[in-house]
């Protein structure tokens, strides 16, 4: 077999599928033909997605003269935080010019109730679906799942009739409702699986014993799925955060959220285009998601596995 | 069933109905009656506010006669395939590379997944920086001596759909990636071991052995990325707002314009309807074979 590695030509695009597979044994010369392609690829891709979030950072601490002469990939010469002091305090969109910070505290006002009131509903939901099936609830559920599936746009005018009819378009209160809405399909199915997947023993003790709907779901199921929750919460946290096109449709001006609020500010027409700021508040709105991101860790990675299960 | 148990029917699991009604409005309310509003209203000549006023198909002759929707159409066409076509080779080649017992592993899925966390909208202006023509990548390299070097997709309306692709392929080919070895960790040891006793190369044994085993991975991989492609909006927006002139706009786009400024609901309706019907296309066939298969085991 090693043999077959080795004859192969050097630079043949298929570099990851002549190594070994996964229950390979662990080779023995670090520097084996093998691992300098292995992790030279590795390597030359890793700094090709890292090389976005170099350019943005190295941008936003440059003044406009020196990104004016010099090439975006050299470093700054020069250290300034006037961009990063701008984009969240006086950069301007439209009349306000108090910066990125008005959309990043509407954000925080619109994604801290969403994600609680989107998983309050859905665990509640997909524990009636995994415990307390009655009849026709999991007709509702499949076309909750296949709902998921509609483009927004077809559902965004019927919306904003409703909204409007209960007098909440344009409010950040709406706009949660919204997110509530659009969230629920995939964390009640992760719920819902969830549940399913935990003793069914346990249901029924707690049913001998007495305890009802609401009994066993805060005794007994809410103190035992912490893992999900925070999957769950992982989720709504980015999803939310990163929404654009719910925030342009029922929110006005004033309330617009963070990505709303910087593509506007990066994309205005009038005026002369600040680089250093611009990127200064793209990273600032990328803040939160990278935060979660790199905290979370693996378990961003359940979150966008259950996530991608939709189906 | 004797029918003096009927109301004892209704009543039982009470708790479970109350607690699921958020479910069954959002599934009745907003997912079906939405969408069979908007379809309804598509046939219509609403304008500035939705009106009961049939005109039966014109909103669809004017949309398929507006040379905008036919550029947002063929974009979109461009962008799917090649999206669909690059982020599952790439997907499936990172998710090799990453499955070969190497080591940090954990570090470069971390690096290759990053961009995941940002939203379109960021990810569309740090590409638009990296591809402005005058300080980004084209002028870096015309500053180190190649002075006729041109790459400015972001400025050519025959490739700027290339340059959204290239953005996109940054954002979502970690997700792919992560899909993919979860797909790959999933397979039995033994069928390596097999093909390893059985002499047959590495790389035939991904293409005709491991590869045809992931069947239900790429299933799941290709209906989530057909279903994002059809949803492209913030991106666009983000990097070229549907610019040069109409070269980079999409459908998601279109109805969103026709609803929001051109205040010309009947039109944005009939688009979004056609957005509907390209998702159906995509989704019928995939729930024929899962579920379909299901019911012959």
């Amino acid at each position: 077999m090693s043999d077959q590695t080795v004859s192969l030509p050097a630079g043949v695009d298929t570099i990851g599928l002549e190594a070994y597979g996964p229950s390979g044994p662990k080779p023995r010369h670090t520097f084996s033909r093998r691992n300098i392609f292995l992790y030279g690829t590795l390597i030359v891709v890793a700094l090709y997605y890292l090389l976005p979030l170099y350019v943005m950072v190295v941008t936003s601490l440059k003044g406009m003269p020196e990104i004016r002469l010099g090439n975006i990939f050299s470093p700054p010469l020069e250290i300034t935080f006037e961009p990063w002091v701008k984009a969240w305090s006086t950069a301007c969109t439209g009349l306000n010019c108090d910066g990125l910070s008005r959309g990043f505290w509407n954000s925080v006002r619109i994604t801290i109730p969403s994600v609680i009131l989107s998983i309050a509903i859905a665990s509640v939901n997909g524990y009636a679906l995994a415990n307390w099936r009655f009849k026709g609830a999991d007709t509702f559920f499949i076309i909750l799942i296949v709902g998921a599936f509609i483009p927004y746009q077809v559902m965004i005018y019927p919306i904003v009739i409703i909204l409007r009819e209960i007098g909440l378009y344009g409010s950040l209160k709406g706009l949660v409702i919204v997110h509530s809405i659009f969230g629920m399909p995939i964390l009640t199915l992760l719920f819902r699986n969830y549940f399913s997947s935990m003793p069914e023993e346990l249901f029924r003790a707690a049913r001998v014993d007495g305890a009802g709907f609401w009994g066993i779901y805060f005794r007994i199921m809410l103190p035992m799925s912490l893992p999900i929750f925070v999957v769950a919460i992982i989720l709504q946290v980015t999803g939310i955060w990163n929404d654009f096109l719910f925030g342009v449709v029922y929110t006005r001006p004033d309330t617009y959220p963070m990505t709303v609020q910087l593509n506007n500010i990066v994309n205005s027409v009038q005026g002369v285009k600040e680089y250093n700021v611009n990127m200064a508040a793209t990273i600032l709105t990328g803040l939160v998601p990278l935060v979660v991101y790199f905290v979370s860790g693996k378990l961003f990675v359940r979150g966008i596995a259950a996530g991608a299960v939709k189906g | 069933m004797s029918k003096s148990e009927r109301p004892n029917q209704l009543f039982r699991n009470l708790n479970a109905k109350i607690a699921s009604i958020p479910m069954i409005l959002t599934a009745l309310v907003v997912f079906v009656g939405g969408t069979v509003w908007t379809v309804f209203y598509s046939f219509t000549n609403s304008k500035l506010l939705p009106r009961l006023h049939f005109i039966g198909l014109d909103q669809y002759h004017r949309l398929w006669s507006t040379p905008r929707w036919l550029v947002s159409i063929e974009n979109l066409l461009i962008y799917g395939v090649l999206s669909l076509v690059f982020s599952l080779v790439i997907g499936f080649l990172l998710a090799a590379l990453l499955d070969q017992k190497i080591r940090f592993e954990d570090t470069f899925r971390t690096i290759f997944l990053y961009p995941f966390a940002l939203s379109f909208i960021v990810t569309g202006l740090v590409w638009q920086w990296l591809l402005n023509p005058e300080f980004g990548v084209q002028g870096v390299v015309r500053s180190l001596g190649w002075e006729s070097f041109s790459f400015d997709p972001l400025y050519n309306s025959s490739i700027v759909i290339y340059g959204i692709l290239i953005a996109a392929l940054w954002q979502g080919t970690g997700l792919i990636m992560c899909l993919m070895l979860a797909g790959l960790r999933g397979i039995d040891e033994d069928i390596w071991k097999a093909a390893r006793v059985d002499g047959i190369p590495t790389w035939k044994t991904y293409l005709f052995i491991i590869i045809p085993m992931m069947r239900p991975v790429f299933i799941t991989t290709l209906v989530i990325i057909a279903s994002n492609i059809v949803r492209v909006y913030d991106l666009v927006v983000a990097q070229t707002s549907g610019g040069p002139g109409i070269a980079s706009e999409v459908p998601a786009k279109y109805v969103y314009d026709y609803m929001f400024f051109a205040q010309n609901l009947g039109q944005g309706f009939a688009a979004s309807t056609m957005m509907l019907l390209s998702v159906v296309i995509v989704i019928v066939p995939w729930a024929y074979l899962e579920f379909g298969g299901k019911k012959r085991v």
